[in-house]
């Protein structure tokens, strides 16, 4: 189908997109288009007015320093597949990102666009919960900064209120000799997951450890018994046994047409399992 | 019912300039088609599952039907149809005639619009590469084994290497 008629306003600053914003709340902000332009396209969603945030150059980009990375919501999701200072630090992200649509759709797709969608099987909320991110939101008059487990609040939710816009999520340095690893069943290659595990583990003080899983239906959550059950285990073989039968007993997964809810559940603990033993793997020490 | 807005728009196809004024709620696939009359750029489903309107969007591959028309003004698009040099067969269509490549065609032109910017990053692909490369790409007829023959005939003939 076609998309309905809508007011369209391409501005190239910030400020000039946030007063759009503030001044009409059934405005949505258009980042890579490749969730919202196929909902115009169905007539799912019936905006007064689109504001194009392609041309506002200064919602892109990446950039370190000795606290952390920060990501421009607007950065494309290819480029940060392919930026070296994400890689070397946050090695989550690249192979989060692979599993993330196709070769298209990460040209246009945004890291932004994604969390701000938060789809209940993107892989991206999962590996940004996993890796203790902040989404800094902005609007006309101030700003504020999420925890991601606040930010992502259900299926297609997020804590953000009409007249803000997301703007840029804040990575905080992991852990000293932090693992990273990643795990995700799809029918096909570049799908919705299934289900998917992102995993942060490290030994440094009194040890590390982050165990999400997505797909069950109501976007990522983080499994504390998983937690527990690594740092418990010492990152053993049981550990990572017993980490993935707490991911499948803590999820309540959905039953739909892609698979039943017992299967989601079984697969979860495998995913669990499955990135727990790669992150170990990686992880100093 | 809002009525559409309007706005005058450039942009540059196969290197050819195209100003038109369109409405802002008008799909890039459907300017492509239905405006610059370039039809090679199929449109299989319109809502960004099957890749047959898959063009070079500033030398990148994009779907078309999941961008508006306004947002191209100032860019550069490729489509199918700068893919042949006159008479002369690029060797992706080359390739994909001589390994049966397509049966129907519908999704021919996406799919060979993301092999040639996808060729040009990775010269010697793997056919595991080539799959993963080709998985946005929907085909309903070959069942895919002579696309991918295809894909990796083309990049041998790309080197320069007659298989
Ligand atoms: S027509 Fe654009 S992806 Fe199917
Ligand atoms: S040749 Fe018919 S859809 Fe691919």
């Amino acid at each position: 189908m076609k998309p309905p008629p809508f007011a369209y306003r391409d501005p190239t600053t910030l400020d000039d997109a946030l007063a759009l914003l503030a001044d009409d709340a059934e405005a949505r902000p258009l980042a890579g288009g490749q969730s919202l332009m196929p909902m115009l396209n169905f007539r799912l969603v019936r905006p007064s007015t689109v504001v194009d945030l392609n041309r506002i150059s200064a919602l892109a980009g990446i950039a370190v320093d000795r606290g952390g990375a920060t990501i421009g919501a607007m950065t494309r999701q290819v480029d940060a597949l392919r930026a070296p200072v994400l890689a070397e630090q946050w090695p989550l992200i690249r192979m989060a990102l692979e599993h993330v649509g196709h070769l298209q759709t990460r040209n246009r797709g945004t890291i932004g666009g994604s969390l701000a969608h938060n789809d209940p099987a993107a892989e991206l909320p999962a590996v940004m919960l996993a890796l203790d991110a902040r989404m800094t939101v902005q609007r006309a008059k101030g700003a504020r900064t999420i925890s991601a487990q606040e930010f992502f609040v259900s299926s297609l939710t997020t804590a953000i209120v009409a007249g803000e816009l997301l703007t840029a999520i804040h990575l905080p340095s992991p852990p000293p000799g932090a693992g990273m690893g990643f795990a995700e069943l799809a029918r096909r290659h570049g799908d919705f997951a299934l289900a998917a595990a992102a995993i942060v583990v490290s030994r440094a003080g009194a040890g590390h450890a982050r165990v999400v899983v997505t797909g069950m239906g109501d976007g990522p959550q983080r499994i504390p018994a998983a937690e527990a059950a690594l740092l418990n285990g010492r990152f053993g073989e049981a550990a990572i046994a017993e980490a993935g039968a707490a991911a499948s007993a803590a999820v309540s997964p959905i039953d739909d047409l892609h698979a039943p809810a017992w299967y989601r559940r079984k697969i979860a603990g495998v995913m669990a399992a499955r990135a727990a033993r790669d992150a170990i793997g990686r992880m100093a020490g | 019912m809002m009525s559409s807005e309007t706005r005058t728009i450039r942009v540059t196809i196969n290197g050819r300039a195209f100003g038109r004024t369109i409405e802002t709620n008008l799909l890039l696939s459907d300017f492509i088609r239905h405006e610059v009359e370039l039809t090679g750029t199929h449109v299989g489903c319109e809502h960004g599952v099957c890749g047959a309107c898959t063009i070079l969007f500033e030398g990148k591959p994009a779907r078309s039907c999941l961008m508006l028309a306004v947002q191209a003004d100032g860019a550069r698009i490729e489509t199918i149809e700068s893919l042949a040099d006159g008479e002369r067969l690029h060797p992706l269509q080359t390739a994909f005639a001589e390994n049966h490549g397509l049966q129907c065609g519908y999704c021919t032109p996406g799919i060979l619009m993301t092999m040639k910017a996808y060729l040009a990053e990775t010269p010697r692909p793997t056919e595991a590469q080539v799959r993963e490369a080709l998985s946005g790409n929907l085909c309903r007829c070959t069942g895919y084994q002579q696309i991918v023959e295809a894909v990796l005939q083309a990049a041998a003939l790309m080197r320069g290497e007659r298989p």
